[in-house]
């Protein structure tokens, strides 16, 4: 396989990196770069536990060949938190208690700040729509859905 | 019982931050180290002789370390019935069944090498369905079932496909339809679905260079895999380590071992390396298990005044290829063959039928979804015929306090009466909404099916500070047992639950657990805490007696002091008491406080090997769905407008988290009966995507309100009882139940799809 230096943003610093550019998106992010908190549910686009935000739009990683990033901004859940200073969608799924086994939910929290950074009051509608991607086995979405509410709600203050 | 300070409360899940911001870690996250990727070669076929297979070329295939065969692994594994070789030896049974593992240094080699395998079958001719299976000319799939080795609480037939027969002979069912004024007879089939986690099954296996074996397994029950692996490859028990982590849901399918054990014996060829083996999402539900379809028969006597006086249930299982669980669950439908209901006669015969399908197994209720099915079906139906509201039906026959099950034992602490009415409240039930909308309720029980001898046990260590580590042996899947579990021992030690630590097991230092299966752990390892914190609390009363000088009954703790009532001003802290006490002349009184407490039931019995008669519930829990539903008569769409779900928690120890299961299971339940059924064609599993299989998303979820009832457990820990899987179970006849009131037609299996509803719509007409 023919190696290709990539460069992109990965959560807001340059890097650089040389690899197969056919490799998805998802296993770089886990095995060059130990960024863990992007999940493997399907390797198909179908479940969502993989989403990270390129240039602003979420998107399955398994899907996305890294050669395509070239140049891009790509944001992982591990730039929503800095320390104990976590993103208001994060403090909502913990106190709605939209988190059980947990495999599910960066995937759920990166589709939520995607929606919310390019739609800050999304009615329940658009709310449904954007995480309608995103399988959960455990929740039942009730809860997910009441914490993106409370999100919209804090990040309006 | 004294007034509860964590118990009962909401506190925010243990492990919640870290999973919030992606830094929890799964099993897949953990293991670094010098690795080799395995992946398996599948049959073509469902049932075949294997004539040859040539792993030739494979091996030679560049990054390829070693490919192995059925004959490479030396034991068979199994729970109950042992009855699989990890790699099929001489024949396989199913489609995918695994033929031969290749370890190599990237897993693209490793899937690159297995498409070089080339495996030769002498096909057989196939069974598909367990009703077929069961006759005298079928095809037989296991040849060797009278030599396998098995528990002896399950009756298999050697030289047919019967893996097990339970038999359940309760009072006279002659004169029980004797006294009936109504008998009613009926036929249901609920087809296989699958658990689907997001998380699909991995391992990791290490062979030390010390001949250690350390296995990461996203296996539910570290301390089986453990046991069963000891026995599979005969290694003593001291020298496995199974490690778990958070596992991104279980449902069932993680129970039991059924992935580690195929690399072990490429680690041990490669000592020092991690072989690690992740399932694609295809062959996590192929692979793996599926729940087990059911084809039941289902005959009711019934007295006028809607009394059900007898009950006749024949269930035919496909077990399935293999049946390691599938032989218990047939056992567990079977002695809880009236659900929730208080019928006097009652026989049933439960069969587990292998089949050249894929593997039937446990899913999230452990096979009451399937059984209850009937039951809450011909409810209505009894309620149709007598012109009694099927409320009421379930109101006379719903267990009571005193009220007998299927086996024979008697329930306490009881209020199935209270779950229906809650839900019916909720739902306006009597109330007709419009033309094409209807409403449905059914009810449930389940037990935890687990052996009577199913241990648990914790320890508690106090550190010099005070404060608590919890080792327990149960797994964090999701439920929130790490979250609950330290709430009970914050309560027992009176320790405030931000000065617990607890975490998930590792064999090595943690200490053993059955499985975390069967909505068990808060009853069991529940109790085993609750047990080690006294165990603790008893030594720091002690210690504390000694260095004060003062009686022990004349002493307090308030979680920092101990203190005496009759004189505050006689008091240590609990630094004092915890850091190896000592007198103020210096001499030693005490050392570490570490606190143990085990569990094991003493409730449970064997049972009557002909009458299924005996003790076979730790617990019983009950509860009940409602649903709401509009049929589109056009398209035979069925829109779910609200469904509400009660469940006899008998203390929720996390209302939060209880509810979460509630929503949680009963979306489990309603994605079952709208959508989820996984499709075969001889064998073949046609849908085994998420594109292909379906199941609930946001955008499909309607609104749901749940309902915690308390009727407290008496031998539970605080009076909880566990909750987990229950909330599934009433929904696909509930829903049915609705869908049956909005057009009048009978559904006896599901899920309720357009294309089967708009059929039966036309066939009205």
């Amino acid at each position: 396989m023919k190696k290709q230096v990539v460069n992109f943003l990965l959560n807001s610093e340059p890097v650089k990196i040389d690899a197969d550019p056919a490799e998805s998106l998802l296993n770089v992010l886990r095995e060059n770069f130990n960024l863990f908190g992007t999940k493997a549910g399907c390797g198909r686009g179908e479940c969502g536990a993989c989403t990270v935000l390129i240039d602003g739009m979420p998107v399955n990683s398994c899907l996305v060949p890294l050669g395509k990033v070239e140049g891009c901004s790509v944001e992982t859940i591990e730039n929503l938190s800095s320390g104990e200073q976590y993103h208001p969608i994060q403090e909502a799924f913990v106190e709605k208690g939209a988190i059980q086994c947990g495999f599910c939910t960066p995937g759920m929290v990166m589709s939520a700040y995607a929606l919310l950074k390019n739609n800050p009051q999304p009615t329940s509608l658009e709310i449904k729509t954007a995480i309608s991607g995103n399988l959960c086995r455990c929740s039942g979405y009730k809860q997910i859905e009441e914490a993106i509410l409370l999100a919209v709600e804090s990040l309006k203050d | 019982m004294a007034e509860l300070k964590t118990v009962g409360t909401s506190v925010q899940r243990k492990d919640a931050i870290e999973k919030v911001t992606g830094s929890a870690q799964f099993i897949e996250d953990r293991y670094m180290g010098p690795m080799l990727h395995a992946k398996m070669k599948k049959s073509t076929v469902a049932h075949g002789k294997i004539k040859n297979i040539n792993i030739e070329k494979a091996k030679a295939h560049p990054g390829v370390k070693a490919v192995l065969t059925g004959k490479d692994y030396p034991n068979k594994i199994g729970l109950y019935l042992i009855d699989r070789d990890f790699l099929a030896i001489e024949k396989v049974r199913f489609w995918g069944e695994p033929v031969a593992v290749v370890a190599a240094v990237t897993e693209k080699a490793a899937a690159e090498a297995v498409e070089l395998i080339e495996v030769e079958y002498d096909e057989l001719p196939g069974v598909f369905d367990p009703r077929e299976s069961m006759k005298d000319d079928a095809p037989i799939i296991h040849e060797d079932l009278g030599s396998y080795e098995i528990v002896p609480i399950f009756y298999p037939k050697p030289g047919t496909n019967i893996a097990n027969h339970f038999k359940l002979r309760k009072g006279d069912v002659e004169k029980g339809f004797a006294e009936a004024d109504v008998v009613i007879e009926k036929e249901y089939y609920v087809p296989q679905m699958q658990h689907v986690p997001i998380e699909t099954h991995k391992a990791a296996v290490q062979w030390g260079l010390d001949g250690k074996l350390t296995v990461w397994s996203t296996a539910q029950s570290p301390n089986v895999v453990r046991q069963l692996l000891a026995k599979s490859f005969d290694i003593p028990m001291h020298k496995i380590r199974v490690i778990s982590s958070y596992i991104g849901g279980g449902f069932g399918c993680k129970a039991g071992a059924s992935v580690e054990g195929l690399v072990i014996p490429l680690a041990k060829m490669f000592p020092g390396y991690i072989v690690r083996i992740v399932f694609n999402r295809e062959e996590d539900m192929q692979g793996t298990f599926t729940r087990q379809a059911l084809f039941s028969k289902l005959k009711t006597g019934v007295r006028k005044d809607g009394r059900i006086t007898a009950l006749e249930y024949e269930m035919i299982w496909d077990g399935g290829a293999y049946t390691e669980y599938g032989v218990n669950i047939v056992r567990a439908a079977g002695y809880s063959s009236t659900g929730a209901y208080d019928i006097p006669n009652v026989k049933t015969d439960s069969y587990c039928v292998y089949t050249n399908n894929s593997i039937g197994g446990p899913v999230r209720g452990f096979g009451m979804c399937e059984m209850q099915w009937g039951i809450e079906r011909q409810i209505e139906e009894i309620a149709k015929q007598l012109d009694i509201d099927p409320l009421e039906v379930r109101m006379i026959n719903g267990m009571k306090k005193g009220s007998t099950t299927a086996a024979g034992q008697v329930v306490q602490d009881v209020d199935y009466h209270k779950c229906l009415k809650t839900v019916a409240d909720q739902i306006g039930w009597g109330k007709k909404e419009g033309k094409f909308r209807g409403k449905g309720i059914a009810g449930l029980v389940k037990c935890p099916a687990q052996p009577s001898n199913a241990a648990s046990s914790a320890i508690i260590r106090i550190n010099e500070d005070g404060t608590a580590h919890v080792m327990i042996g149960a797994t964090e899947m999701g439920q929130g047992m790490l979250t609950v579990i330290s709430q009970i021992a914050s309560e027992a030690l009176n320790i405030p639950i931000d000065k617990i630590d607890i975490k998930v097991p590792d064999t090595d230092f943690t200490p053993y657990e059955w499985q975390s299966v069967g909505s068990r752990i808060t009853y069991t390892c529940g109790t085993s805490v609750k047990r080690a914190a006294e165990d603790a609390l008893g030594q720091i009363y002690r210690i504390a007696a000694d260095l004060l000088e003062t009686p022990q009954a004349d002493l307090t703790f308030d979680g920092k002091m101990v203190y005496s009532t009759k004189d505050p001003e006689i008091k240590a802290t609990i630094r004092e008491i915890a850091d190896s006490c000592k007198k103020c002349t210096g001499e030693g009184i005490a050392g570490p406080i570490i606190g143990r407490g085990s569990f094991v039931p003493t409730n449970m019995t064997n049972l009557d090997p002909e009458t299924g008669q005996g003790n076979p519930g730790l617990f019983y829990c009950f509860g009940a769905t409602g649903a709401e539903v509009e049929v589109d008569p056009e398209t035979g769409v069925v829109t779910v407008l609200q469904l509400a779900a009660a469940i006899d928690a008998g203390q929720a120890v996390n209302p939060q988290l209880c509810k979460s299961q509630l929503h949680g299971g009963t979306i489990m339940g309603l994605s079952t009966a709208l959508y989820e059924e996984v499709k075969f064609d001889k064998g073949v599993m046609l849908n085994r995507n998420f594109t292909d299989y379906k199941i609930s998303t946001i955008d499909n979820t309607p609104h749901i309100e749940s309902f915690i009832i308390e009727t407290p457990e008496t031998n539970g820990p605080y009076g909880a009882r566990g909750i987990g899987e229950q909330p599934m179970i009433a929904v696909a006849p509930a829903v049915a139940n609705a869908v049956c009131d909005a057009l009048d037609i009978e559904f006896n299996t599901f899920p309720l799809t357009p294309e089967k509803v708009w059929k039966a719509i036309q066939d009205k007409k």
